[in-house]
């Protein structure tokens, strides 16, 4: 069962666009990114049709911006002739969320899917249908997405924090989280841990300590 | 820092109140609690003595286990694993380097492949033997069942500390193998340790599952439905005991587990009997793959040579291996930017989606069959809250 | 009939319970401290560095390469490097550290440090009573208290020490100068002369 059949399948069943991910590493466990609108659909074709009844894994991904450079071909004037140049364009890739969902089937086939649904942005759009309707499962591990990475889940029947304290604010599993400045004295401080004690230190304007 | 903020929950809820108008009783039960096998709470509403509502709380052991593993390399998150369900760290182990396996590409020997399931399958013997007797211990049996059951156990646990040096944090895998390779007289040690133990489990059962008080107690209490259990992603021992074939051994086949000949035992009702029947009947099941796996133990070398410990960096991509531990699917989900450290680093603790449907078991019930329903979970905090 | 299946868990107790006075497999309780149960000998607790010979500065194999502080995962070592040189076990000029701190408290005992150390320098201690009443001064251990002898390490795992013995020889043998090279023959011996053991 390959998933370009599949894709095709939920394509033509739900007239929805998907779009496969590939995975460049050896385990060759290609993915479907689903547009937020269709997911419920999807998933809902995925678990009646399809038999993927059991969602094991549901995982956030943070993907702040980053630089990327690469090269282009672009024409140029050459001492007057226009030619082909290789030239290296540095751009900013788009930054979101990403959840993933591992699916497989208790009772029809060994199979697995990777679902993958992203927000719009970090900051402000990060809502994201949830799939606990259609996979109990989810529940938890939503909760948890949301509580580590700020994703919003519309329809979640209990959106709370899981892990961390109700009173807590930031999102501790994103990438440029920073971590509060609970200094303690390390006698073996190195490398990250001498950084934050110099930071420490820093901060409380008595400079820098060596080791 | 995200500049973003999530729109305020309630965090105090009303008073409820039960049909008859009389105010019910909130009970905060734990974290501190002998039968929550840790730091677990749940917020429980009672109306006389019968469970309205339950709210699972977790996050006390929080340790943001997945955020370590990001900031270090991929072998530095090994020791690390050995602590998520601490009662079972081979099979965290395996779990790991199945998952870094599958997205590296390496070959595991054939040798480090039997080492793999002897040791996995020790592990799931003495943690379902430690759980029986808990689940003993939870019910009011206090001591003797559980005492039996840690004697036998630390049989088990001697073995792992001959073998990888550590009894309970044994960090014995690596990628592509294993760490090192059985010291002389562990095999005919691990033999009769095989050899012994069905004795001790006829006798654990003859004091155990004909026992009337423990019958009144158990039959019928805390039922999954098999469609519940699918639905909410339920798995290991619990899903078995509500009668769905799935296991990983099988399903999956990972490792040599295609050579093996065993049975999965499968449960009817899905109650706290059923779920202590399946372990004691997964456990006969266990010592059948050990007999096999010890006799057929290849030579040869136990560690994939290409792989290193140091400077690892597998290509960028990403991979998700999982192995039925012995409270159920361990997943590891990882994905790489080709640099040292992993760019995701994801645990999918069966601990945890196991409790999902820890409520909808307990609704109904009294508060008493609340220990036990979760003591038949099998729970280890370590890795519920991660 | 009601009453039968407790009954035969009573009869399994007292099988239990009377068993114990004749049966040792029955019996497995110690009676802590007074006597302890046989060493397994490839149990660990926490690291140490391992020196030849009789002098523990002068027979250190450490190099102070800073592996294990780079790989330990709690990030529980610190090395501070020699401005000078010394011969190591095979009697290669090298590095030595001149300080080498392992904090104890924070250790898991993962035994990485002992994988990754090319020098087979660091070790595992078995020793496990290790109650302390301050953390810093007693928990943090430095080089002096951290340097047991070759000796000491045949003694708790005499066969994984005789495999990195024949190791070093073999490195010995093979780092051995020619008969032509006088100049460094001499470092030779001093360095060979103390790790003879």
């Amino acid at each position: 069962m390959s998933l370009e059949s599949l894709k095709e399948r939920l394509e033509a069943k739900t007239g929805c666009k998907l779009e496969i991910v590939e995975n460049p590493s050896v385990s060759a466990q290609h993915s479907l990114l689903v547009q937020a609108k269709d997911a419920v659909a999807v998933a809902t074709l995925l678990r009646d049709d399809e038999g993927y009844n059991y969602c094991s894994n549901v995982t956030g991904v943070d993907r702040p911006a980053r630089e990327v450079s690469e090269k282009v071909k672009v024409m140029k004037l050459v001492e007057g002739v226009e030619t082909e140049v290789e030239e290296t364009q540095k751009r900013m890739t788009a930054a979101y969320l990403e959840v993933v969902y591992h699916l497989f089937s208790m009772t029809k086939h060994k199979y697995m899917v990777v679902l993958r649904m992203r927000t719009l942005d970090r900051e402000a759009r990060v809502h994201l249908p949830s799939l606990t309707p259609v996979w109990r499962s989810a529940e938890f591990q939503e909760r948890e997405v949301y509580d580590l990475y700020g994703v919003l889940f519309n329809g979640h029947p209990d959106l709370r924090r899981i892990l961390m304290w109700d009173e807590f604010e930031d999102f501790p599993m994103r990438r440029d989280y920073v971590e509060p400045d609970d200094y303690e004295y390390e006698p073996t401080a190195h490398d990250a841990v001498l950084r934050k004690t110099n930071a420490h230190w820093a901060e409380a304007g008595e400079g820098e300590v060596g080791q | 820092m995200s500049t973003f903020s999530a729109p305020a929950m309630e965090l105090t809820p009303k008073p409820s109140y039960a049909a008859d108008g009389a105010q019910l009783l909130e009970v905060s039960m734990g974290p501190q609690h002998p039968s929550t096998h840790g730091v677990f709470r749940m917020d429980v509403a009672l109306d006389g003595e019968t469970v309205v509502k339950l709210k699972p709380i977790f996050g006390y052991l929080h340790r943001n286990h997945e955020k370590l593993g990001e900031d270090q390399s991929y072998i530095a998150s090994m020791p690390y694993t050995d602590r998520l369900d601490y009662f079972c760290s081979m099979t965290n182990n395996w779990a790991y380097a199945l998952a870094v396996e599958k997205l590296a590409g390496i070959v595991v020997p054939e040798r480090a492949e039997y080492l793999r399931v002897i040791t996995a399958e020790l592990t799931r013997l003495q943690n379902h033997t430690s759980l029986v007797g808990f689940l003993m211990q939870d019910m009011g049996a206090s001591g003797t069942p559980l005492m039996y059951a840690f004697r036998e156990r630390e049989k088990i646990l001697d073995l792992f500390e001959s073998l990888s040096g550590a009894r309970m944090m044994c960090n014995y895998m690596r990628f592509g193998g294993c760490r090192v390779d059985l010291p002389k007289g562990w095999q005919q040690q691990a033999q009769s340790v095989v050899d012994a133990y069905p004795k001790f489990l006829d006798e654990f059962e003859a004091l155990l599952t004909s026992n009337e008080i423990l019958m009144a107690r158990t039959q019928g209490v805390g039922a999954l439905s098999s469609e519940l259990a699918i639905a909410a992603g339920i798995t290991g021992p619990m899903l078995r005991a509500s009668g769905v074939n799935y296991d990983l051994r099988k399903v999956d086949a990972y490792g040599i587990y295609d050579r093996f000949q065993f049975r999965v035992p499968l449960g009817d009702h899905g109650d706290v009997y059923d779920r202590c029947m399946v372990r004691l009947l997964e456990m006969r099941e266990s010592l059948e793959i050990l007999k096999q796996a010890l006799r057929d133990l290849p030579e040869g070398p136990i560690q994939d040579p290409k792989t290193k410990v140091r400077n690892f960096k597998p290509k960028p991509g990403e991979a998700y291996g999982r192995i039925e531990a012995p409270k159920g699917e361990l997943g590891f989900y990882l994905i790489s930017d080709g640099s040292a450290n992993p760019y995701r680093f994801r645990v999918r603790p069966p601990s945890l989606i196991n409790l999902t449907i820890l409520e909808d078991l307990c609704l109904g019930r009294n508060i008493a069959d609340v220990v036990i329903i979760l003591g038949s979970v099998d729970i280890v905090m370590g890795e519920v809250d991660r | 009939m009601l009453g039968v299946g407790v009954l035969k868990g009573l009869v399994e107790t007292a099988r239990n319970f009377f068993g114990s006075y004749v049966s040792e497999e029955r019996l497995t309780t110690l009676q802590y401290p007074e006597e302890t149960s046989p060493r397994i000998e490839a149990s660990r607790s926490f690291p140490f560095l391992v020196y030849d010979g009789s002098d523990w500065q002068q027979g250190m194999r450490c190099v102070s390469c800073q592996i294990c502080e780079k790989e330990c995962p709690p990030k529980c070592i610190f090395i501070e490097k020699s401005p000078d040189k010394k011969p190591d076990a095979v009697g290669k000029m090298q590095f030595y550290p001149a300080k080498f701190d392992i904090d104890i408290s924070v250790c898991m005992s993962c035994q990485i440090c002992v994988e990754v150390c090319p020098f087979d320098a660091i070790k595992m201690d078995v020793d496990y009573n290790l109650s302390a009443t301050n953390r810093f001064s007693d928990l943090l251990l430095d080089k002096e208290r951290l340097s047991k002898s070759n000796e000491y390490y045949h003694e708790i795992h005499p066969t994984e020490a005789a495999s990195v013995d024949a190791d070093l020889a073999a490195a010995r043998e093979k780092a051995a100068p020619k008969p032509a090279a006088p100049a460094t023959a001499a470092v030779q011996t001093a360095g060979t002369g103390g790790a003879a053991s």
